[in-house]
């Protein structure tokens, strides 16, 4: 199967209309402002790496300290972003980028 | 028989294996689209361990497990970068990109602007990054048969090289973007497989607490409760306030270096769909996740069971300790023969690391040499796809003689910091116009070119007048100082440049193409009119 060609006036065309322009907002809402969260709370635990390590040092429980526990969420918020963007996209994205696309397949194939 | 033995014969194996997928694969693989992509046919799941043999390094594997075991914390904050950096191409990239590109990152550079300049740019931070990255692999392979095999000669270090060096062009050149996969998907379940192997013996041994393992841990490394705490390694007190930006600017780079490694990007062109690459990138964050977990355990686990001073007597660097502690914990529970066993696996494990990473970034800048600049730069997109794929071939020859012999050259200095650098130059360069092109409608070629040039020369220059080359002890040339940069890590300096120059070369330029960024974006988001896969 080769890779079907569009002309331009079909990109613009779907660009400007109503279903497009909330499927962009709908990817955009969820990934900008959790992009700046992630990178802003590993940000935070760099920098409390570098300037906080009295508190960073401070015991848990047994030989575990904030540094370690600081450590561990950051994988646990990775591992649960990347659950949630997924179950995003599934729901929200997916459907919605399915059925611009299959119109104009079907437009171009008949 | 000794270790050197097994760890030879198993590491013979792995290789014998690999070169009959390599045979395979190249029987598979006639079109443009099979070399470069793979048919664009494996699956989210194949494609996640796929990215795991790629990015998870012998220097993130005994790299990082050494420092743990040396330095303790530092290490697993070096693990933590190039795990959040996964969520950087999960939400900005991955989709995107497999939907708008085709065979390499300038092609979705390229996709809105004036192809010719941004290709060249795009071609030459590709071959660049890559190179430095292969560099300090194939110099880390010579270094690590000494350590394992018990080779120390020169000349040993050196067959070593070519030794690597050659089978991974095999790999490229016959297998392509198939063998290439292929090798790292069973690296990849190798590797995953011996350290969670270790990693369950020697949290057993500890009665799976993890707190009795880390308490040993500091006391048997003769750091004590510091082990366990930042600051040992990265910004210690003694480099003052410099140290600390330092490590600032070291997290900043592996967290946005991920997401512009040009052998990274090119892997979610290898799956028939933008949901399969997002599936593949999840597949792929749980696996490096899960790693990174692992080195913990093995780190501080070869500081709690083989000790500081054993590891730093075999290699200052700790790059051994990870070895060591299969031998240690292998011999304690199953007797002298069962930590001979453990080590020929760990050490056979480690060169099927290394020949995965070095293959995935020959198999990158041939690709992009290929395509991005004889195809389209040279003969200015009237070569045939044939004629691509022999140039693909060739190129990945001479760039892996060329990557020998810079190795051999480099073999006796300290080029541990490339990884870093390129990792640097792929936050600075690569993804200022990878993420300006596919979000920002005003972008235009000026623009593009000023980030990629802006962020590499920055970054390369910063690095060229830092510690890590000149004016150090542990410098790449010792003897010399012509430092005056006082970070080891350009990123925080270079990153915003990247990006500056970026938005300052659109800016100033009034070339803009409305119609061309409608298609990206819809292409983008919807994947109409994407690159399909083929069918065999």
């Amino acid at each position: 199967m080769t890779t079907r060609q569009h002309d331009a006036s079909v990109y613009e065309e779907i660009q400007t209309s109503e279903r497009f322009r909330e499927l962009r907002s709908r990817f955009r809402r969820w990934v900008f402002p959790m992009t700046v969260a992630f990178l802003a709370w590993y940000v935070l635990y760099v920098i409390m790496s570098g300037f906080a390590r009295g508190f960073m040092g401070t015991k848990l429980f047994g030989n575990i300290n904030v540094a370690l526990v600081f450590g561990i969420l950051q994988f646990v918020s990775t591992f649960l972003i990347a659950w949630g963007y997924s179950r995003h996209a599934a729901r929200k994205l997916d459907p919605l980028a399915d059925e611009l696309r299959h119109e104009v397949e079907e437009k171009t194939a008949a | 028989m000794s270790h050197e033995t097994l760890s030879t014969i198993l590491f013979v194996f792995f290789v014998a294996g690999t070169l009959g997928i390599t045979f395979w694969a190249s029987r598979n693989t006639k079109t443009a689209a099979d070399y470069y992509a793979g048919g664009r046919s494996f699956s989210g799941l194949q494609n996640g361990l796929a990215i795991g043999g790629d990015y998870m390094s012998a220097a993130s594997f005994l790299g990082i497990a050494g420092i743990i075991a040396l330095s303790g914390y530092d290490g697993f904050l070096y693990s933590i970068g190039f795990l959040v950096a996964w969520l950087v191409a999960l939400l900005l990239v991955a989709e995107l990109m497999r939907n708008s590109g085709k065979f390499t990152m300038a092609d979705v550079l390229a996709f809105r602007m004036s192809p010719r300049p941004v290709r060249t740019a795009a071609g030459v931070s590709t071959i660049v990054v890559s190179i430095f990255y292969l560099l300090a692999q194939m110099v880390g392979a010579g270094a690590l048969v000494g350590l394992l095999l018990g080779i120390h000669s020169e000349a040993g270090k050196i067959w070593t090289i070519i030794g690597v060096g050659l089978l991974m062009i095999v790999y490229v050149v016959f297998g392509g973007m198939k063998g290439t996969t292929w090798v790292q998907i069973v690296k990849a379940v190798l590797l995953m497989t011996g350290a969670a192997l270790i990693t369950l013996l020697v949290l057993g041994k500890f009665g799976f607490n993890l707190s009795s393992l880390l308490g040993e841990a500091a006391e048997k490394s003769g750091k004590g409760q510091a082990l366990l705490e930042p600051g040992l390694k990265y910004g210690t007190e003694a480099q003052g306030i410099a140290g600390k930006i330092d490590l600032i600017s070291l997290g900043l780079a592996l967290v946005l270096g991920t997401a512009g490694l040009p052998h990274i990007l090119i892997r979610f062109y290898t799956v028939p769909t933008s949901r399969e690459a997002r599936k593949s990138v999840q597949w792929g964050i749980g696996i490096i996740g899960v790693f990174y977990l692992l080195t913990l355990v093995l780190g501080f686990g070869a500081a709690a069971l083989v000790g500081g001073k054993a590891i730093t007597e075999q290699d200052k660097a700790g790059n051994t300790a990870a070895p060591q502690l299969a031998e240690a914990i292998g011999r304690e529970i199953f007797g002298e023969v069962g930590g001979t066993i453990l080590l020929a696996v760990i050490a056979a494990v480690a060169f099927a690391t290394i020949l995965a990473v070095v293959a995935g970034l020959t198999l990158a800048s041939s690709s992009s040499f290929a395509h991005d600049l004889y195809a389209h730069v040279f003969k200015r997109g009237t070569a045939t796809e044939r004629q691509e794929v022999v140039v693909a071939r060739i190129s990945a020859f001479v760039i892996g003689a060329v990557a020998i012999g810079l190795s051999i050259f480099a073999q006796s200095l300290n080029v541990a910091f490339l990884v870093a650098l390129a990792f640097a130059v792929a936050a600075s360069g690569n993804l200022p116009a990878i993420l300006f092109s596919l979000f920002w409608k005003r972008f235009n070629t000026a623009g593009a070119v000023s980030a990629i040039y802006g962020g590499l020369i920055t970054s390369v220059l910063l690095v060229v007048f830092s510690p890590v080359v000149s004016g150090a002890p542990t410098a790449m040339f010792p003897e010399v100082d012509f430092h005056w940069f006082p970070l080891s890590n350009p990123g925080i300096v270079s990153i915003p440049v990247g990006f500056l120059a970026g938005y300052l070369g659109t800016t100033l330029s009034k070339e803009f193409n409305a119609s061309k960024y409608a298609e990206i974006e819809v292409r983008s988001l919807t994947g109409l009119g994407a690159e399909q896969a083929t069918e065999h």
